[in-house]
């Protein structure tokens, strides 16, 4: 009962990770088709602006998951104007190949400066939680609490705020939303600028019981990709679902199967629903 | 015509005179590693510049080439030729499940799903500790021992075995897109929709284009095996696929020689910027992009897009010449 409670809380806290990663990824999607390969750089660097922010700026936790969230999101406004809005009218394949590209540049860059090695962010609550007779890290708790919040305030944002409405009308027709007034390239800029803080904020979340590296998006990135397809891509719900199916699948898997191959998990996953319902599980997002 | 004929046998000239004007062996190992990489670059050009899919996972079939031949020879001594004609055969029958799976995906789909699959090949190289030695690597590969007089263990030796493929698998892809099958890949590139119109069997091409591609990549893995004789997980990661299809874009994606211009350009600004080492991506990446933004088409592409024109300038106007003209430039 305990060990199946911590693998409950495990996937949960993975999952809702992954959820907020994938979530972006969903909504730069909907906006602009592109798959953006370079949404895990976006969550690397809000690793190292937290990690660059605690360590030699001394802010605290949340100052720094607060740097983080607009330095993602300045990176993200960035890559949007500088190579993808370029890039609008060029062959599909163009915009993808410009996402590895960045990937890997952002990557690199940041490896020049703080090298390849991994480095810690210090747990900002190394308590232990108790309830009944189950204990818990508060750090996860705190990221489940946290993810679920932002979940709800990028729901909200999205279905009751004006400017959050442009942003779902554009996803639906960007024709449409153009001839009623909306700014497509503003909206375009806007999403990217969403998806960069809350990748951020999430990899601010993850950091303290995980490891940073130049390259800790990668895999990240991938299973955030199986969600969205899994999900439908272009769907908030679908990547909120998607993602908590993979952080439980990988839990349990981890637990029961092999920790060796928790993460081929997800892309095993993936193969093996594609491989039966090409058009996804909710194939609602589908082109 | 003839002027594509002249640089071609200059070109071909060139390479064979290389290891007499070479001022040493180090710029024979790195033009010999070019040709490896140009020949994957070939395969992967076949799917994305001529069938108009991207597969991610490119890198992940040369690493399968190339672990069968290390695998093969290392722990079951199995002799190199034999591991060498397996490879290719290996890699696209690997290649023939994976399209048949993942081929029924279109676009955007198709690249995230191959994305997945070479991290599965990635990942499968590195933890199947008891196949292929997992992180640790295959260590001491034969070369390719000497067909008759012929020796393969000299650099002088490995370099026109890897030449020799080199062309061979440029003269093989040559007949393969001026063919009727060359033909309907560029129109399945074009528009899928118009193509299926026409009677094209969709999923039979992209099947054969990609079982060709992962046939290449097996070769070019073996060749890398035999020739680099050590070999490590991460030749099968993204960014390995990612060299090859920025080399194929800069070259000119969709165009015979591209990949092969493109691979070498790559190779020579990486010796000049060797200085930067694991950093070249903070130069490469912005460096691509801005090809991408302004010369989409690639330096092969850009110059047959200039010969056309010209070509079409000195032609005596024929009355319906124009708008045939207008019609390909937006294709």
């Amino acid at each position: 009962m305990v060990i199946f409670f911590q693998q409950v809380l495990n996937g949960l806290t993975v999952g809702s990770v992954y959820a907020l990663v994938a979530l972006g990824l969903t909504l730069v999607y909907g906006i602009l088709h592109v798959p953006n390969f370079s949404h895990g750089a976006l969550y690397m660097i809000g690793a190292y602006a937290a990690f660059f922010a605690v360590n030699s700026l001394g802010a605290n936790y949340w100052l720094a998951m607060l740097a983080a969230a607009a330095v993602a999101a300045i990176m993200g406004v960035v890559s949007e104007r500088l190579v993808f809005a370029r890039l609008k009218d060029a062959p599909p394949m163009h915009d993808m190949i410009a996402a590895i590209a960045l990937l890997l540049f952002f990557e690199a860059a940041v490896q020049a400066y703080w090298g390849a090695e991994f480095h810690r962010l210090a747990p900002p609550f190394p308590q232990i939680v108790r309830a009944f007779s189950l204990t818990a890290p508060a750090q996860r708790l705190l990221i489940i609490a946290a993810a679920f919040g932002l979940m709800l305030a990028l729901h909200l944002f999205l279905n009751r705020t004006w400017i959050g409405s442009t942003i779902i009308a554009t996803a639906q027709n960007r024709q449409g939303a153009a001839l009623v007034g909306i700014d497509p390239a503003f909206v375009s800029t806007l999403t990217f600028a969403i998806s960069g803080a809350i990748a951020g904020v999430a990899a601010v979340l993850f950091a303290p019981i995980n490891l940073i590296s130049p390259t800790m998006g990668d895999l990240v990135i991938t299973k955030a990709f199986v969600i969205i397809i899994l999900g439908g891509m272009g769907s908030v719900g679908g990547a909120i679902l998607g993602g908590l199916i993979i952080g439980f699948a990988e839990s349990f898997g981890a637990f029961y199967i092999s920790t060796d191959y928790k993460d081929i998990i997800a892309f095993a996953l993936l193969i093996l629903i594609l491989s039966l319902r090409p058009q996804g599980l909710f194939p609602q997002g589908a082109r | 015509m003839s002027v594509r004929l002249a640089i071609t046998a200059l070109a071909i000239g060139l390479a064979l005179v290389f290891p007499f004007i070479a001022p040493n062996d180090y710029y024979l190992s790195v033009m010999a590693l070019v040709y490896v990489n140009a020949l994957a670059a070939l395969g992967l050009n076949l799917t994305a510049g001529y069938t108009g899919q991207l597969n991610l996972a490119h890198g992940g079939f040369v690493a399968i080439g190339a672990y069968t031949v290390g695998l093969l020879t290392v722990d079951y001594g199995t002799p190199f030729w034999i591991a060498f004609a397996l490879s290719g055969v290996v890699a696209a029958g690997l290649g023939f499940f994976v399209g048949l799976l993942s081929l029924r995906l279109k676009g955007h789909y198709f690249a995230i799903f191959t994305l997945c699959v070479g991290s599965v090949i990635t990942l499968l190289i590195e933890k199947w500790d008891s196949l292929t030695h997992g992180v640790v690597g295959v260590i001491g590969i034969p070369a390719p021992p000497g067909l008759g007089p012929i020796r393969f263990d000299t650099s002088i030796g490995q370099y026109y075995l890897v030449l020799a493929f080199l062309l061979l698998g440029l003269f093989v892809m040559r007949r393969i897109v001026d063919s009727l099958v060359g033909r309907t890949f560029v129109a399945i590139r074009n528009s899928e929709d118009l193509a299926e119109a026409l009677g094209i069997d969709l999923m039979r091409n992209k099947i054969l284009a990609f079982v060709i591609s992962t046939f290449y990549a097996g070769v070019s893995g073996a060749l890398y095996a035999g020739y680099v004789r050590f070999l490590g997980p991460d030749i099968a990661g993204v960014s390995r696929t990612f060299d090859l299809l920025s080399a194929s874009v800069l070259g000119g994606l969709g165009t015979l020689t591209g990949p092969v211009v493109g691979t070498i350009i790559v190779a020579w600004l990486t010796q000049y910027l060797q200085f930067l080492q694991d950093y070249r991506m903070v130069v490469f990446g912005p460096l691509l992009i801005l090809a991408l933004i302004l010369f989409p088409r690639g330096i092969v592409g850009s110059l047959e897009l200039w010969a056309a024109r010209r070509k079409a300038m000195a032609e005596p106007r024929a009355p319906q010449a124009a708008p045939l003209a207008g019609a390909s430039e937006n294709a």
